[in-house]
């Protein structure tokens, strides 16, 4: 009995994760749209700092996450967004499973096209502003992971929020933006040790992202539960 | 000012007292000279914004358990006038800092700190402002006061974690400072927490009239509807 009903809570995560990317897959607002603006973005930066070689490598690591960041805001806002017409948020808490699954879900898909995006985009902004690349996979890997994770933690409990606000989308980035400073910081330090000739040591940035990803882990996580009543 | 408010009144001598103390009695810094001074009420505000922070936490922990809007008046009051106080930290921070270091603002982890508190709680502020539902706006901002409040530890912390330039007075060495600039210090701490706690009783009292007011207009609303029905 037990067996069978933790399979249900699971099946509803996978049912909410399944129904998210099936909507991207039709309608392709979200992710797409922010890969375009990603690229937007390169494009913009290449034209205010130049894209000379040696000078764009002091700034690359930070022009490299800010443009994520920017990004991030932008798919993040959106992930309730298919649940506010017609009330579907409440039909998805009302259906069978905890609650908790349907937010672990959202950050879910927030996690998968924040992370995808960082996949597509960074080769772009290696080829698009001349940089070699001289890093270590592994650690880059972790590093785009965990500033994903660090992001979509508090990115989701707040878009939940501003969904339900007067002028939620001006609301968002005010109030997520200065969470999401130590990761900028964390990620973009571990980042430039990454790709500094000669490499330097990622891991004590990385150890403190993942420290910042875990307290606003579970920290939403608790909070969540208020969320859901009003 | 009414008779139950006696116990503002003594907040006058206690605020001059703090001030001779800070800006006579107490002697000019060997290096800094008078600059120094800034630093009571810098530290009596840095002071205030724990405790308000502090209080603003709770309340709103204490309102997600109690479902209480008493609650969310004292963490709204608590958070406002933290706000105001953690300018004046910055304000204090930035001149002192022109005289000390040379410049007006470094991005030392302290001041970063801080300065992305003052930011998240303005944010905290603004949410409420944009709220029209009082159980929704309390509920929301209850949920971001707590994360907010995260960076509170940090920013305590800031200066003992990493290489800050920002000076540490207060250490387990004991306070590292002359017996009659401790004495000052305390001095205005104490006048600076006395005028936060009549600030916050004049601001809940506001908050509550507020409430009230917007209760008497609901009601007079239905009343005025069931008329014409």
């Amino acid at each position: 009995m037990a067996q069978q009903g933790r399979h249900r809570f699971i099946r509803k995560f996978w049912v909410i994760v399944g129904k998210d990317l099936l909507l991207e897959l039709r309608t392709k607002d979200t992710w797409v749209g922010m890969l375009a603006f990603v690229v937007m973005v390169i494009f913009l930066f290449a034209f205010a700092f130049g894209t000379d070689r040696s000078q764009v490598r002091q700034t690359f690591s930070g022009i490299l996450w800010l443009a994520f960041l920017f990004a991030g805001i932008l798919g993040v806002g959106r992930t309730y967004h298919h649940e506010m017409p017609e009330e579907a948020l409440v039909g998805l808490m009302l259906a069978p499973g905890e609650r908790t699954w349907i937010v672990v879900a959202k950050m879910s898909v927030a996690f998968c096209f924040m992370f995808g995006l960082e996949l597509v985009a960074s080769p772009l902004f290696f080829i698009l502003l001349n940089q070699p690349w001289t890093g270590r996979w592994a650690a880059y890997l972790a590093a785009l992971a965990l500033g994903a994770w660090g992001f979509v933690g508090v990115g989701t409990l707040l878009s939940a929020l501003a969904a339900n606000v007067r002028s939620g989308e001006a609301l968002l980035p005010l109030l997520l933006v200065p969470l999401e400073i130590p990761v900028l910081i964390t990620a973009v330090e571990a980042t430039r040790a990454i790709l500094a000739t000669p490499p330097g040591n990622p891991w004590g940035w990385l150890e403190g992202l993942l420290a910042y990803d875990v307290i606003f882990l579970a920290l939403p996580l608790v909070l969540y539960d208020y969320l859901w009543e009003v | 000012m009414t008779k139950r408010d006696w116990w503002m009144w003594p907040f006058l001598p206690v605020m001059w007292i703090a001030c001779y103390l800070n800006f006579l009695w107490s002697p000019d810094d060997a290096q800094l000279g008078p600059s120094q001074r800034i630093f009571y009420f810098h530290m009596g505000a840095a002071t205030v914004v724990l405790v308000a922070y502090t209080i603003t936490l709770v309340s709103s922990i204490a309102y997600l358990v109690t479902r209480r809007l008493s609650w969310d008046r004292w963490a709204a009051a608590s958070a406002e006038i933290g706000t105001v106080f953690t300018a004046m930290v910055l304000v204090s921070g930035i001149l002192w800092g022109r005289a000390a270091w040379g410049v007006w603002w470094t991005w030392d982890p302290r001041l970063t700190t801080t300065v992305i508190l003052w930011v998240i709680f303005a944010g905290y502020l603004l949410l409420r402002e944009w709220s029209d539902n009082p159980e929704r706006r309390a509920l929301y901002s209850a949920v971001v006061a707590i994360l907010a409040y995260v960076d509170v530890p940090i920013d305590y912390m800031a200066v003992r974690w990493w290489n800050s330039i920002h000076p540490v007075v207060i250490t387990s060495q004991g306070i590292a400072m002359a017996p009659r600039m401790i004495v000052a210090m305390f001095v205005s701490m104490a006048a600076l927490l006395y005028l936060f706690a009549i600030w916050m009783a004049i601001r809940l009292r506001l908050l509550r009239a507020e409430a009230g007011l917007a209760d008497i207009k609901n009601r007079l609303f239905l009343a005025m509807q069931e008329l014409e029905g």
